[in-house]
């Protein structure tokens, strides 16, 4: 049967399924694993499993395996804890599986960036159950609607793997990059874990948005690395992203490129990021933030 | 202890490439090819690993065209002792490559296997956790800091939000995230060494078909050109004018 289960880890996750079911043309439900069933996003259904937390990989995609027998499609967003679980499942289903999904062109056709967004692959997916990873992003959030019916999934979870502990590093409070109206980001010239604190953190906190990292200022310890946006870190499409001292390398332009403003704070007119910025200034981001601060009043 | 260690071939990552005019593949415009740099990552933790424990045999596997040959000899030269090409024309989807480690990993045995946790040409960060599924084994995708004792490791991996500690028992797999380490540079006596050292290339031990097969390679839309602004104030008033803020 023509069929999409989302497999959502919280109520975050389940909010973009209709748009990506509209895509497909097909009827969706919603399994989701933690937290208050969300009813109102389009599903007919939303399956509850009621589980405290996220398990381990290996148990999670063993246990989800019966929870997929009458779907056509199987998708997850594109996240981190995603990706970590889903190729294992396709392998239990012995199923196609498409990672970063950006458009539907068929029930079988899919279009993903590959190398860095360098060019966009469309590929055929051969056998069923389809699954997917995709950008929500890509496809939007579809106004809320409808009362989805709930019920409770037992999933009977058993891993190998054991977590010892969790930690975030994140300031608390603020919203995760994937899901902001508004991401700010910084790069090697903000010195120290401090100062892009204090500067970028800053102006995300006056503008109400999350804060975005370059992999160079992941790498010297400037920035968290659950803030880091890229081909190998988060994918970003807010309404506005600000780029401060951000040269703009490929790497770093396939995380954001498709968000809807663009704004550039750069000393080198040179610099690639100009390449995508709607709006560029080139000034100092240590005078620059300041005064645009100031300018907000905030 | 014995370690496995996959070596994927992919353009450069500094390379512009881009479609080629007709769809039918990417342009990479005469760029070299290197190891995947997360796979570099793996190659680089391997040896540290047996630079604590002593007693270690690292061996690393590419599936793909016989050109992965050089890939693999630089694998030997940071470190590797030897190596194994599943050699196959064309380039493999996740579930084909999966398929091929599987048998390798099925012969050798290996304690542990490290992998790149996505390759920097396909991007699709799915072979790792396909090859576990199939083994039935543990992993521990994006690692940035891995223990091995007895049994088991430790391993630190970067997640959505943070990071966490998971353990798990051995054999398992892990994936190398950038911050695991910095690979060292390859001095030359490591180069010379490489050219004595085993590179056994050998056909695909499976009939597994490829799941998904590319159509087609499409040119991303870019951007309008967007403006300079000449100061804070013209930019916060185009912001204002955008309704941005
Ligand atoms: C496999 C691989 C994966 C990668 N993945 C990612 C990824 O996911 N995300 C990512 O971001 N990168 C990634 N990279 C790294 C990427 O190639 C670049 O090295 C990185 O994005 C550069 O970061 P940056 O812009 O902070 O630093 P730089 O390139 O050093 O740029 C700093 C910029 O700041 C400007 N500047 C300096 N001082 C000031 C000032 N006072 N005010 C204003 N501007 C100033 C400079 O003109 C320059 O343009 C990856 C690389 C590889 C090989
Ligand atoms: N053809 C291949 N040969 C050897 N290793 C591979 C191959 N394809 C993928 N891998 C490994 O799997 C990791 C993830 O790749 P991918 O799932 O394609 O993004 C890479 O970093 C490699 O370690």
């Amino acid at each position: 049967m023509a069929r999409l289960l989302l497999i959502a880890f919280d109520p975050a996750d389940a909010r973009g399924g209709a748009r990506l079911a509209e895509a497909l043309g097909i009827p969706f439900d919603i399994l989701q694993l933690t937290g208050d069933p969300v009813t109102d996003a389009g599903a007919e259904r939303v399956c509850l499993a009621g589980l405290a937390e996220a398990p381990p990989a290996d148990g999670l995609a063993k246990a989800l395996v019966p929870v997929c027998a009458e779907y056509s499609h199987v998708a997850m967003v594109s996240s981190m804890r995603c990706k970590d679980v889903l190729p294992r499942l396709a392998v239990h289903l012995d199923a196609p599986m498409v990672t970063d999904v950006i458009a539907v062109e068929s029930p079988t056709v899919y279009k993903r960036p590959v190398v860095a967004g360098a060019a966009i692959e469309v590929v055929e997916t051969l056998g069923e159950p389809v699954l997917l990873t995709f950008r929500p992003a890509a496809f939007g959030t579809a106004a809320t609607s409808g009362a989805s019916l709930v019920e409770a999934v037992s999933l009977n979870v058993e891993s190998l793997a054991r977590r010892v502990s969790v930690a975030s590093h994140g300031k608390g409070g603020r919203p995760d990059p994937t899901q902001a109206k508004v991401v700010v980001s910084g790069g090697r010239p903000l010195k120290d874990a401090a100062t892009f604190e204090s500067v970028i953190g800053g102006l995300a906190d006056a503008l109400g948005g999350a804060v975005g990292a370059t992999r160079a200022a992941v790498d010297s310890g400037i920035a968290p690395n659950e803030a880091q946006v890229g081909q190998t870190g988060k994918n970003v499409a807010p309404n506005l992203y600000v780029a401060a001292g951000v040269s703009g390398s490929t790497q770093h332009l396939a995380g954001m490129k498709d968000s809807k403003l663009i704004v550039a704070i750069n000393t080198d007119p040179d610099a690639p990021i100009f390449e995508v910025a709607d709006l560029g200034l080139v000034e100092d981001l240590f005078t620059a933030i300041p005064k645009i601060r100031q300018a907000l009043g905030k | 202890m014995r370690i496995l260690v996959t070596v994927k071939r992919v353009v450069d990552p500094y390379a512009r490439v881009r479609p080629m005019p007709d769809g039918s593949g990417i342009d990479t415009g005469g760029a070299k090819f290197e190891i995947n740099p997360f796979d570099e990552i793996a190659i680089e933790e391997a040896v540290r690993q047996r630079e604590a424990r002593g007693d270690t045999e690292i061996v690393a596997v590419s599936v793909g065209p016989s050109e992965c040959e050089d890939q693999l000899r630089k694998a030997l030269a940071m470190g590797a002792d030897r190596a194994i090409l599943v050699e196959t024309g064309d380039p493999q989807d996740s579930s084909v490559v999966a398929a091929e480690l599987e048998a390798i990993v099925r012969e050798l045995k290996p304690d542990l296997i490290l992998m790149g946790k996505q390759a920097t040409d396909d991007d699709r960060n799915q072979a790792a956790q396909m090859l576990a599924a199939r083994l039935g084994w543990p992993q521990a995708t994006f690692a940035s800091k891995l223990t091995v004792s007895d049994g088991s490791a430790t391993v630190a991996r970067e997640t959505d939000t943070g990071e966490e500690t998971l353990e798990i028992p051995l054999p398992a797999i892990v994936t190398t995230d950038l911050r695991l380490n910095e690979p060292r540079y390859i001095a030359l006596p490591g180069i010379i060494k490489a050219r004595t050292k085993s590179l056994e290339k050998r056909p695909r031990a499976t009939t597994a078909l490829p799941k998904t097969r590319p159509l087609r390679y499409e040119t991303p839309p870019s951007r309008p050109p967007g403006k300079k602004v000449g100061s804070v104030e013209e930019l916060v008033s185009e912001l204002r004018a955008r309704g941005a803020i």
